[in-house]
């Protein structure tokens, strides 16, 4: 009796937040103020980094969860962005006039079925590539890179086969064509909806990863997988419905990024994957947080270089990489044991 | 001789050593064998991703890091050559200082690389070379006043490499030795010699070190062995072997761009090679890159006709999945197949076919 009235006054102590690198964000956005000087142009490119870096966010979050959990990582990541990407033609083709009328609702609903496609695809390809790929190769880390890197090129390969090898133009839906211009600032209306869709996906995952049980399943995983699996949770089960979940992000970002893009070519996956990498890396390999700021960080040092400097924009990210690595060499929300 | 020659290392079986025999005669006479300037192209192509591809097996099967920077490094070779020769003229001189330039600047880069990230994890060195080679590639199609961007350079050879060039008055067994011959010897036996000194390498004690790291690092390390400055090593090693391969290609094309040496999908080529030819045997380099460059030029051919005959036959996916733009498909495949079913591939297949 006394044990259990003990037990219930003892409070775990919290964990204690790493405000470091999370206040690096704003630091960077107002570190760039007064170098690009007009503050109409400032908000242009802020929001269109804010747009790029929740983007990137969704396709890479995935990736470094998988990673985490169960200590692969999927060279082949790229493929799920350009498959998700190519589904939505499923969806565009046949429903093109919805994309053309002039009626916000049917653009909404045609977005949202790509998305819903999008998902609903690389989803069932995660799990195929999980079974038939990863599997028999779990803890091998010199065979993952090469057999994931081999089911990325069969899998480009065969949307070549699928739907023909020259970049496909599209369009997107009517109400989201243009900006929204807010005093001297435009900004474009679908970067707006990005960055809405990308807050959302965020919340929802932080809910999902903080606030339920499968959340602390998966966190404790990415602490202890033994542990877990001793306590008798399936971890196996668990990792293949992270690595559905994480091909499915993977599918909805390759949707917006192709939106964003307005063409598509196989390779575009592939293209992103750079990007991810480094922002995995510069997250901390397994930290969804370390994830969010990266991405925030890249996508913004990419906009305001590209405005300020383009030369050296087409190295900042390998730059902030390199500095960011000096400063903390597992990435800034380093995650323990890895 | 033939024992200080290949280091010891022998084929250790028939079927595979007569089919590098086969290579090795085959590349020595293709001028004579021959004629026409498609297969010494070929010839020469097969020349050079041999010295590529073995560099490169020396990192994934020899040491057991993946590195996707090694197109960075053939690249950083073929611009050396290019920019040289590009600026001050067809000569030995300029071509010479390019040359060891470029080799410096890849040995320094692959030491830094190597230094900042091998350290760490096998898997972080995979993503930041791969990160690294792509804003390489990057740079250099986006610096056109120094490597003439997107289009590359074209430059011209030294006199004594150059079709025009005529060693002798008459034909040597009716082939005329013009510069073009000469210059695929010069690039023949370079490769050669890169590839024996390769052997050499990985059956010294260095190359027995790396090995020992490759299947247990904690091990090799316990025994007093540095990890990172043996990986290092073999990290530099390997990037001026690539850099090597890529000055002989520039030299060979008499142009240098983008597409031809820093693209990711040569880097694709490369693993393809090693792993169908088989992991950790330098002569798996070869038969792998003999093997790859083969099926590229005349895979497509047999495929375009398979296709046609199914859509003649009226069947209806299968055409597209044999069209003659779709070899890469199964090669890819072949190349997931190889790494679950026989790792050691087509060298460690052949070797245990005796037992």
């Amino acid at each position: 009796m006394s044990t259990a009235a003990a037990s219930a006054d003892f409070t775990l102590p919290k964990v204690k937040t790493d405000w470091l690198p999370i206040l690096l964000v704003p630091a960077f956005m107002l570190a760039a103020l007064p170098l690009v000087g007009d503050p109409s142009t400032w908000v242009t490119l802020t929001v269109a980094a804010l747009a790029m870096g929740m983007m990137i966010f969704l396709m890479a979050s995935g990736l470094t969860l998988v990673f985490g959990l169960m200590d692969v990582l999927n060279f082949g990541h790229g493929v799920f962005i350009s498959f998700g990407a190519y589904v939505s033609l499923i969806v565009l083709v046949p429903l093109a006039d919805w994309v053309e009328a002039h009626n916000v609702w049917l653009n909404i609903s045609v977005l949202l079925l790509c998305v819903l496609a999008a998902m609903l695809v690389t989803g069932a390809l995660g799990w195929a590539f999980e079974r038939v790929v990863i599997r028999p190769v779990y803890g091998m880390h010199l065979k993952q890179i090469l057999i994931t890197m081999g089911g990325m090129i069969v899998a480009e390969q065969m949307i070549h086969v699928i739907w023909g090898a020259s970049p496909i133009p599209i369009k997107l839906p009517e109400t989201f064509r243009g900006a929204f211009v807010l005093g001297d600032a435009a900004m474009e209306k679908y970067r707006v909806i990005a960055v809405v869709l990308g807050l959302t996906v965020f919340g929802a995952m932080y809910a999902v990863l903080n606030r339920t049980k499968i959340g602390l399943l998966i966190r404790a995983g990415v602490e202890n997988p033994e542990m877990v699996e001793a306590l008798g949770y399936r971890i196996r089960r668990l990792f293949v419905g992270v690595f559905i979940a994480g091909s499915a992000l993977a599918g909805l970002g390759g949707v917006l990024w192709a939106f964003y893009r307005q063409t598509l070519t196989a390779g575009m996956g592939m293209e992103v994957n750079v990007l991810i990498f480094i922002v995995i890396i510069i997250g901390g390999l397994g930290s969804v947080g370390g994830c969010f700021v990266g991405s925030l960080l890249v996508a913004l040092i990419a906009n305001y270089t590209g405005f300020l400097a383009p030369k050296l924009a087409l190295i900042s990210n390998i730059l902030l990489m390199v500095l960011i690595l000096l400063w903390r060499p597992q990435g800034l929300f380093p995650v323990a044991k890895r | 001789m033939l024992h200080s020659l290949l280091s010891g290392d022998y084929p250790r079986s028939r079927p595979l050593a007569a089919i590098l025999l086969i290579i090795l005669i085959g590349l020595a006479l293709t001028p004579f064998l021959f004629p026409g300037s498609q297969p010494l192209n070929t010839a020469a192509k097969v020349c050079i991703f041999i010295i590529l591809v073995a560099s490169y097996d020396l990192l994934l099967g020899y040491t057991g890091i993946v590195s996707f920077a090694h197109t960075m490094f053939y690249g950083i070779g073929g611009y050396g050559v290019a920019i040289a020769l590009h600026s001050a003229g067809p000569h030995w001189g300029p071509l010479a200082l390019g040359a060891l330039s470029a080799l410096v600047l890849a040995i320094l880069l692959a030491l830094v690389i190597g230094l900042f990230s091998l350290r760490v994890r096998a898997i972080f060195f995979a993503m930041i070379t791969l990160a690294v080679a792509s804003a390489f590639a990057v740079l250099a199609s986006q610096l056109s006043d120094i490597t003439g961007g997107e289009d590359g350079l074209s430059f011209r050879g030294p006199a004594l490499l150059r079709r025009s060039f005529q060693l002798f008055e008459e034909p040597v067994f009716g082939i005329d030795i013009t510069g073009k011959v000469l210059g695929y010897y010069l690039l023949f036996f370079i490769a050669l010699g890169l590839f024996l000194l390769a052997l050499r390498v990985v059956n010294s004690p260095f190359g027995r070190v790396l090995q020992a790291i490759r299947e247990n690092e904690f091990r090799a390390e316990a025994l007093g062995y540095r990890v990172v400055v043996y990986r290092s090593l073999a990290n530099c090693l390997s990037a001026g072997m690539a850099a090597c391969a890529g000055m002989l290609t520039a030299l060979w094309n008499d142009y240098t761009n983008p597409d031809t040496t820093l693209s990711f999908a040569i880097m694709i080529d490369i693993l393809l090679m090693v792993v169908i030819g088989g992991m950790g045997t330098l002569y798996g380099a070869a038969i792998g890159a003999t093997l790859f460059i083969i099926a590229q030029n005349y895979l497509q051919v047999l495929m375009g006709q398979l296709s046609e005959a199914l859509s003649a036959a009226g069947i209806p996916l299968l055409p597209l999945l044999f069209h003659a733009d779709r070899w890469f498909l199964w090669l890819g495949i072949l190349f997931v197949l190889s790494v679950y079913f026989f790792p050691t591939g087509i060298v460690g297949k052949l070797r245990s076919l005796r037992k």
